[in-house]
């Protein structure tokens, strides 16, 4: 297969997609596919964000808006929607990450991933260990503390892992339909994951002996 | 589902077309004759004298809308399009592909599958609607036998193993179909002996080639929307300029452009004072009826079809686009072989 350069790195928020389907993520990585909603909702958001970049301090806690993040041995990049900067008692900061989420707490750990790969970025960029950040769900309107433990930050690097070896493998993974996980996706369309489930050779074989 | 944006024809001579806010605006000597929301379109393809904006220009090629000039009689002279889009390793494996001998031979043994089935569906379809009406016995037996000669055909097409072995089947599957199409004419005027293309001669064949000029500008929308290289065909040689894998994929098509062709004529939407000759005997539409042909070919766009792969009813619009998504993922490894569309 065709090697691409291994050194491109892979954005914070397709983490998301790869634990939602890992075609899906292959789809948008390897094949640019588009989608008309999602996809330039997120440039537009992204964008929005780059413009809004700024700081503010208050008391013991500087907190910074749409910081570019990276973590260069990981190979991961993206923007942090906000990181908080907890000034400790002998002056050091510890950077706690905060990302909004629309919606509300969800049963599966992708919003957590993403987190918990935004903290792995500013241990590096800062040189000091993240001990939690927090999710703020939009329609609960809450904060939810996310400690970035042992097994949190081993599924991080596991999905790292899995979507570089998408991207150096440059295969997309088959479909495999699953009604609730499908319907509800956006690249449906364009994945036909009930199509290309069946051998073409056989059916137009079959088609051409019909008639 | 990928909702089907128009494609607009400007034939108006010396228009100019130019963007004012969202609309694309055509004016003739300063006054503006049409207004149209940019984001409905999907390409724009200019016949003559048509000068456009470099700002409307940019505008399309940012949004992915294709532009194309055509001269007057629907002569391919070039296109305008943005970036190439950044499918870069779907593009590098189709060359591939293309270097392959026996994969090249199966992508191109199931496309002409597709183009003679269908030519096949044409006669099939001609007689189920007419059997009764055809007075002549020796139409009716012309007929029976173009479509026994068809299947058979189309069986001989899968024991090929080179592309001129797939091209000579071909010709003679050409050679059955154009043989009895005079058969399909209902209007006396109208006459078709064999087909010829450069130029048409006679109003049937300039009927079908200007339409087939449009069917391969929608081809090669659709691949370079898909990401595949329109240029890099599998049954067509390659040649600089020419969009082999647009052609390639026309083929499958043509047959439907036929049966447009014969419902025009039979249904008396198009008269032979609406085409003129000129002095090397190239025949062409005459300006009025190229304009109501070409609204004719957009409404008919607009019909819902089944898709047997798909399972799905589709705009005819569509089918080139569902048909290059098909390939792509053939190429990528998602199934075992090219499907094309069948008509049924
Ligand atoms: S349609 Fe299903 S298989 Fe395809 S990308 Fe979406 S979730 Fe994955």
């Amino acid at each position: 297969m065709i090697k691409q350069v291994a050194l491109e790195p892979i954005y914070l928020s397709r983490l998301q997609h790869y634990l939602y389907c890992s075609r899906q993520f292959a789809l948008i990585e390897l094949e640019n596919i588009w989608i008309e909603n999602q996809f330039t909702a997120e440039g537009q958001v992204l964008h929005q964000r780059v413009n809004q970049a700024d700081q503010q301090k208050r008391g013991a806690v500087r907190t910074a808006r749409a910081l570019r993040l990276a973590n260069a041995e990981l190979r991961i990049e993206g923007v942090a929607d906000v990181v908080e900067y907890h000034q400790q008692a002998d002056g050091t900061e510890i950077p706690f990450p905060i990302e909004y989420k629309r919606g509300k707490p969800k049963a599966h750990r992708a919003d957590e991933v993403q987190l918990c790969a935004q903290a792995l970025c500013l241990e590096e960029m800062h040189g000091v260990a993240i001990p939690e950040g927090a999710l703020f769900y939009g329609e609960v309107r809450r904060r939810h503390p996310v400690i970035f433990d042992a097994e949190l930050r081993n599924l991080t690097l596991q999905t790292i892992i899995a979507c570089r070896d998408i991207v150096q493998t440059n295969i997309t993974p088959h479909a495999i339909y699953q009604a609730r996980k499908c319907n509800g996706c956006s690249l449906i369309d364009q994945c036909h994951p009930k199509d290309f489930g069946k051998s073409a050779s056989a059916w137009l074989a079959a088609q051409l002996k019909k008639d | 589902m990928r909702p089907l944006r128009n494609v607009i024809y400007v034939q108006t001579q010396n228009a100019w077309l130019h963007k004012d806010n969202e609309n694309l605006v055509l004016k003739v000597d300063k006054e503006t004759k049409a207004r149209v929301p940019i984001h409905k379109l999907q390409g724009l393809v200019c016949f003559g004298q048509v000068t456009i904006s470099p700002y409307l220009m940019a505008h399309c090629a940012e949004n992915g809308i294709t532009i194309t000039f055509l001269n007057m009689f629907g002569k391919y002279l070039a296109r305008v399009e943005g970036p190439a889009s950044g499918n870069v390793l779907l593009r590098r494996t189709q060359h591939i592909t293309g270097h392959n001998v026996e994969k090249s031979v199966a992508i191109a043994q199931t496309m002409l599958t597709g183009k003679l089935y269908n030519q096949r569906y044409v006669i099939r379809r001609y007689l189920r609607d007419h059997s009764e009406k055809i007075n002549d016995e020796k139409i009716l037996i012309d007929l029976q036998v173009a479509e026994k000669r068809l299947t058979r055909c189309l069986t001989q097409l899968t024991d090929c193993k080179t592309i001129d072995t797939l091209m000579g089947r071909e010709g003679e599957a050409a050679q059955v179909y154009f043989g009895v199409f005079n058969h399909l004419i209902r209007q006396a005027d109208f006459e078709f002996d064999s087909r010829r293309r450069r130029p048409p001669t006679d109003p049937v064949n300039a009927l079908l080639s200007f339409f087939y000029t449009l069917l391969t500008h929608d081809c090669r929308s659709a691949l370079e929307t898909t990401g595949l290289d329109p240029a890099s065909g599998f049954l067509h040689q390659l040649r600089s300029g020419r969009p082999s894998l647009a052609l390639d994929m026309a083929e499958e098509f043509r047959p439907m452009v036929d049966r447009f062709v014969l419902s025009l004529i039979n249904k008396r939407q198009v008269v032979s004072k609406d085409f003129e000759t000129w002095p090397n005997g190239s025949m062409t539409l005459k300006d009025e009826p190229r304009k109501t042909l070409l609204a004719a070919w957009q409404d008919r766009k607009q019909d819902n079809l089944f898709h047997p792969w798909f399972e799905e009813t589709v705009p005819i619009g569509l089918l080139p686009w569902l048909q290059a998504q098909i390939l792509a993922r053939f190429l990528r490894g998602d199934c075992d072989s090219y499907v094309p569309f069948l008509w049924k």
